[in-house]
């Protein structure tokens, strides 16, 4: 087995990392498409122009170094599948970076906060991660690799439409913005779908943790803009932070209303979750998701003590199909994968009380 | 929630369609989706993004017919990369930078629809982006000149309006 930095642990070390709002909103992603002007974009480029892109990328990025801190170029073919998958459940890459890109690459930063991905669906896409409520700062340590790396090469850029992008959907600024965000009480009291629903009345769009297509686990959702021609950057990050700050709100509304309306009843879901999680034999991973959400919204309102936040980050991710046959080193059946998680959740769960 | 159909399995896709401005909500699982002729996300033939967007591109043709402008449509292409409008049309994907070039006159329905605007308003590159951000400033100043001048600040007015002559100046001389 390869033997990749990334591999070695579920929680990357900026996930360590204190951010505001941190009992709601997990992270915060800002990401940028950007395309070189003088060849065509993935989609129809051929096998030589694709690998020409992917030289000259992470050429820049080395050019960048001090820009940029500490760097691993990896090209895609270099990981076996498994440790492919381990980049996506880290929410390192994006899942088309790897099912779908020809001459793919990801440079990435020591600390996995930021990945520049290479022939994804733009020539370049720059991913900025910090954790808890901070868009704003990811914009900003975006934005200077960006024009780190436009020091290096020549960006496709028209006056009018702005940084070129292969889907009409990303040109303009080329940004999304999103966060992770916890909302089990939302959920609970079958408010989400309102809130959804105005979110969406609003430019932005709500995803499963996995980006496109994928469901939501865990009462986790992805928020982030729509719109990325027509308004500033500043505009599409504080209109996001705006909406999402009332969000948070609402969550902690709908929160503070569950437990003094039926705080007996919370209690009782939070512990029964607790019991079984560090109880059960198997467990599958959509159950383990769901009762991971419970003990998270068990620790933010204080009912379970000595349970760091980040253990329970660590565990979403741990608990990941591919994670767990990294972690044990086997390649394992579904039913194998369901008693690897439920043993893997109760050793840390026991562990952290000791 | 349950599906609406077999009241069985879980409803997994939620979608709004709207046929002549009539709104419908359905909350149906996979199974009777496939059933019903659903398109559904991640299956062969299925519905994508990009399909979504080519829609919006068709949606652009109606209205006109398929007469001539409809051949002229499908033999348009970009001269740099070789895509032609009709693969365009169905991919909902450009294949390079000038494509942007020579389909200019037929996406800005398309824009519009996804976005809302046309024309970028955001960052420019440092490098051969210069003039435009000489010029987004002047922009800026003017507009700010004109609210002044609503206002009768005649004196913060002149300010602005000595500082766009020279910025203006700054840029002829490029």
């Amino acid at each position: 087995m390869s033997d990749f930095a990334f591999t070695k642990n579920a929680l990357s070390s900026w996930m360590k990392g204190e951010g505001k709002d941190s009992d709601i909103v997990i992270s915060s992603r800002v990401r940028i498409a950007r395309n070189l002007r003088s060849l065509p974009f993935p989609l129809v480029a051929s096998e030589e122009q694709a690998e020409e892109v992917r030289q000259a990328v992470i050429a820049a990025s080395e050019q960048a170094a001090e820009e940029l801190g500490p760097m691993q170029p990896i090209r895609l073919e270099e990981l076996n599948e498994i440790d492919r998958q381990v980049l996506v459940e880290k929410h390192l890459v994006s899942p088309a970076l790897v099912n779908e890109s020809r001459e793919a690459a990801v440079v990435l930063s020591t600390d996995e906060s930021l990945s520049i991905m290479v022939n994804e669906e733009d020539h370049i896409r720059i991913q900025c991660l910090r954790p808890g409520f901070q868009v704003k700062e990811a914009w900003e340590r975006a934005t200077s690799v960006d024009d780190a790396l436009e020091a290096h090469v020549d960006y496709a850029f028209d006056d009018r439409r702005g940084y070129l992008t292969s889907c009409p959907t990303n040109v303009g600024t080329g940004l999304r913005a999103s966060v992770m965000i916890h909302m089990p009480a939302l959920v609970m009291t079958h408010q989400i779908g309102r809130v959804l629903n105005a979110v969406s009345q609003v430019g932005l769009t709500v995803r499963g943790i996995y980006g496109e297509g994928s469901e939501a686990q865990g009462n986790l959702f992805q928020i982030s803009n729509q719109i990325t021609l027509g308004q500033s950057e500043k505009e599409i990050v504080d209109n996001l932070e705006g909406i999402v700050a009332q969000i948070i709100e609402y969550e902690r509304q709908a929160r503070s209303r569950l437990v003094s309306e039926s705080k007996i009843r919370l209690y009782d879901r939070v512990m029964r979750s607790y019991g079984i999680l560090t109880h059960a034999a198997i467990i599958d991973g959509k159950e383990a998701a769901q009762r991971l959400s419970d003990l998270r919204l068990g620790v933010d309102l204080g009912w379970i003590e000595g349970l760091p936040i980040t253990l329970l980050n660590e565990l979403t991710i741990l608990t990941q199909p591919n994670f767990l046959q990294k972690t044990f080193g086997a390649t394992m059946n579904t039913s194998e994968k369901d008693m690897y998680r439920a043993q893997l959740i109760r050793d840390k769960l026991v562990k952290s009380k000791e | 929630m349950l599906c609406q159909e077999c009241q069985q399995r879980p409803a997994t896709l939620h979608f709004t369609k709207i046929i002549n401005g009539e709104k419908n909500e359905f909350h149906i699982c996979e199974h009777c989706a496939r059933e019903k002729g659903e398109m559904i996300p991640g299956t062969s033939g299925g519905f994508s993004i990009h399909n979504l967007l080519s829609g919006f591109l068709d949606f652009d043709m109606t209205g006109k017919t398929q007469s001539g402008g409809a051949a002229q449509a499908q033999q348009l292409h970009c001269e740099e990369c070789g895509m032609t409008y009709a693969q365009f049309r169905k991919i909902g994907r450009f294949g390079c930078s000038s494509c942007y070039k020579h389909f200019d006159g037929k996406i800005d329905p398309l824009l519009k629809r996804v976005h809302g605007g046309t024309v970028h308003a955001g960052k420019v590159p440092k490098r051969g982006g210069a003039d435009l951000q000489l010029q987004r400033e002047i922009e800026t100043l003017k507009q700010e000149l004109q609210q002044r001048v609503e206002k009768q600040e005649f004196e913060t007015a002149a300010q602005l309006r000595d500082r766009i002559r020279e910025l203006e100046l700054q840029r002829s001389q490029r």
